[in-house]
């Protein structure tokens, strides 16, 4: 072996050992650490050969190109700027053919709209509201129905519609707090029954659900951006992103005691959008 | 055996005058000129790993109910999509380090990419002829980016699908056309069952089609441009200096090609990544925390944390909260990033030819711009990750999140200031190099004086 090749020849053996090895680990079932870790050994020492080849075994010489100017040759420039001017003054003239042109141009613009149309439904009103309705029963996610007596104060948990149990718009906080505490805004009387609420979970800021409860505090807090609402007054916003305060959702106990929705949210729910107003 | 294959293409192509003059093509050797090779070999092993990948997902939201060989979900229902992920983690030969393989280099395809962008910014490589060049260069960052969120959404994990949920809502906030796009986009409300087989669609097909595009006509125009240089004796604006590309530059790139492949195959197999099974299902009750997405995504997270509660209301609608952290700062940002050689021209007024490359030092007005917005974007970053600060800290995370707000206003100012100090004094200082040594000897007075003092 000449000088210098050596080591560049037990890097090829250790590249081709790594691809053996990887060989017998892949035919005996595989194992995902030894499979990296063998696939890097057979890339790498290779690389690493190639790598000494070029430094160590090729003679270092330098080129140097010589760069052309961007611009072309004035003279090239003045005739590919003739050439095209020549073909303009050849289509240009035809005053009504010209209109018409753009006019069946603009058409085929209008009809290439159409398939970006075909995505997806009109929005129409369906932002606006969601599957809970005058008199649902509040389920919870094993479709139960939930009565009074079953929720202590201070605790929490996710409520849907009667029928749309784990629905991703109709998604309900049922909290139970101390009937005295709280400060609903105006226009709220009687929706929050014995002390118990119910908000809307997806946070009014981007979506998430609103995850967390600090009970001491009354507090919901969204794990993804930190949006936080005090819940004592009808969910308002006090830090975070948002603006807006979680819709309430009107509940009453009906005669056998069971959790009831007297009719939709208080707003629409979830992130705001151009059509919501206030 | 080649020469006659390169005979008989020169019958019929011609390509030997081509050859000649590529052969011998030079290429000027720095290692900052190999942050984009980097990230073409990490695209490589994107697309070799993702090929595998797509043979064995499943674009479908579908309800099915799991029966793997991942003992803790099994049973559970989750969607078409998740269970071909767990599938090929737990259930293909060579899945999972397929997997993890690709994900790392994605995660290292955009950081190259990154890195690449502040290399070419902060050497003023995107000065005139190559102000096209920059704008395709700042097409694949935003391309990458599109591609790795796509891809970071695929397996409908509880992780990724929070992603999407916050991603429709940054879209739902544009005005005008904003529930129009989100529906259109994502096949109509959240959460929409096509949505999955659009994001695929788009991660494999679209997206790659442009990067492809976009890549091919970068590398044409730096090939027919050539390389820019630092100076150097000998070197001049008209020529430059390297390695030819038959045989050292090519045995070196490709050798630097394996070598990062080789990284990224390590990185696979050691290092979990992204290990879906443990996030569970995505179900749109239920949320993780703390909650971190991909870190390019960070930064666009982080503005969401980090902005207070603007919305604008009225006649009878609603500019909502996402908007403004969401698509009109970083659309900013990105068009100053975009149109920057231009911004630079017109500041400067300097519209000449540049082959010889800048050191930050040479250009402190640009180099402190670029401090500052590197600052700001690092900071946006942190913040996408307050939680975890404020866990790791123990204070709570309304703290981090004020103190986060006034230091994203304060240091990237701060720090564009600094940077532009320091590279105007170390230009200053060119002629008188603060490393030479000097003879001292003690005055007749005590003092110390250099040689050529009296004392």
């Amino acid at each position: 072996m000449r000088p210098g090749e050596r080591s560049i020849a037990v890097m090829l053996v250790l590249s081709i050992g790594g691809s053996l090895a990887l060989t017998a680990v892949y035919a005996a079932g595989g194992q995902p650490q030894l499979e990296g870790i063998l696939l890097a050994v057979a890339l790498g020492a290779l690389g690493a050969a190639i790598i000494a080849w070029a430094l160590r075994l090729l003679p270092h010489e330098a080129v140097t190109d010589v760069r052309e100017p961007e611009p072309s040759p004035a003279e090239i420039r003045a005739a590919a700027t003739t050439a095209f001017a020549r073909g303009e003054e050849q289509l240009t003239g035809r005053r009504t053919l010209g209109r018409l042109l753009l006019g069946a141009l603009a058409g085929l613009a209008l009809v290439a709209l159409f398939p970006i149309r075909s995505l997806g439904p009109r929005p129409g009103r369906s932002m606006f509201h969601t599957e809970w309705q005058p008199g649902s029963f509040l389920v919870d996610g094993a479709g139960r129905r939930v009565r009074d007596g079953e929720l202590a104060v201070g605790s929490v948990i996710t409520v849907f519609p009667d029928g749309y149990v784990g629905s991703p718009v109709s998604q309900t906080l049922l909290i139970r707090v101390e009937p005295d505490q709280l400060r609903l805004p105006a226009g709220r009387g009687g929706w929050a029954p014995k002390g118990y609420v119910a908000f809307s979970k997806i946070c009014t800021h981007a979506g998430c659900p609103v995850g967390l409860y600090r009970a001491a505090a009354h507090q919901l807090l969204c794990p993804c951006h930190q949006s936080t609402f005090d819940v004592l007054r009808g969910a308002a916003p006090i830090f975070g992103p948002t603006t807006r305060a979680l819709p309430q959702l009107p509940l009453r106990i009906d005669a056998d005691g069971y959790l009831r929705a007297t009719g939709d949210f208080s707003a629409p729910v979830g992130p705001g959008f151009w059509e919501l107003s206030s | 055996m080649i020469r006659r294959l390169v005979l008989w293409l020169d019958d019929r192509l011609g390509a030997a005058s081509f050859a000649r003059k590529a052969l011998r093509k030079a290429f000027p050797d720095h290692w900052a000129f190999m942050l984009g090779e980097v990230a073409l070999y990490a695209y490589v092993a994107l697309l070799v790993t993702g090929v595998f990948l797509t043979f064995f997902f499943t674009a479908s939201g579908e309800d099915v109910v799991y029966q793997g060989s991942y003992v803790p979900l099994r049973g559970q229902r989750m969607s078409a999509a998740y269970a071909s992920v767990l599938r090929l983690s737990f259930d293909v030969r060579a899945g999972l380090v397929m997997r993890q393989i690709h994900h790392w280099a994605a995660l290292v395809f955009v950081a190259a990419i990154v890195a690449h962008a502040l290399r070419v910014f902060f050497t003023g490589a995107f000065r005139r002829p190559r102000e096209i060049n920059w704008l395709i260069g700042t097409s694949l960052l935003l391309l990458a980016m599109a591609a790795g969120f796509t891809g970071y959404s695929l397996p409908d994990d509880l992780l990724s699908g929070t992603g999407i949920r916050i991603a429709y809502s940054v879209l739902l906030s544009i005005p005008v056309v904003g529930t129009w796009a989100a529906f259109l986009f994502f096949g109509g409300e959240f959460p929409a069952p096509v949505t999955i087989g659009r994001l695929l669609a788009l991660h494999i097909m679209l997206i790659q089609g442009l990067i492809l595009a976009a890549l091919g006509a970068h590398l044409a125009i730096i090939w027919h441009q050539k390389h820019t240089q630092f100076r150097a004796p000998g070197r001049t604006e008209n020529t430059v200096v390297g390695s030819p590309l038959w045989p050292n530059y090519a045995m070196k790139s490709v050798g630097l090609g394996l070598a990062v492949i080789a990284v990224l195959a390590a990185l696979g197999g050691l290092f979990q990544i992204n290990p879906v099974w443990l996030y569970g299902p995505y179900i749109p009750t239920t949320v993780s925390s703390p909650a971190q997405p991909d870190w390019y995504i960070g930064w666009l997270e982080g503005a969401l944390r980090l902005m207070p509660n603007w919305e604008l209301r009225g006649f009878g609608h609603a500019v909502p909260e996402p908007f403004f952290p969401g698509v009109f700062l970083p659309g900013v940002l990105i068009a100053i990033f975009a149109l920057w050689p231009f911004i630079e021209q017109r500041v400067t007024g300097d519209r000449a030819v540049h082959h010889f490359l800048d050191r930050a030092r040479d250009a402190p007005r640009r180099s402190g711009v670029g401090a500052g917005a590197l600052t700001f974007i690092v900071l946006l970053t942190l913040a996408g990750s307050n939680d975890v600060i404020a866990r790791f800290f123990g204070v709570p995370v309304e703290t981090v999140t004020v103190i986060l707000r006034g230091v994203a206003l304060i240091a990237p100012p701060v720090a564009g200031w600094v940077t532009y100090v320091v590279c105007r004094e170390l230009r200053a200082a060119e002629g008188r190099p603060a490393g030479a040594w000097h003879a001292l000897r003690r005055g007749a007075g005590g003092g110390y004086l250099t040689e050529d003092e009296k004392g």
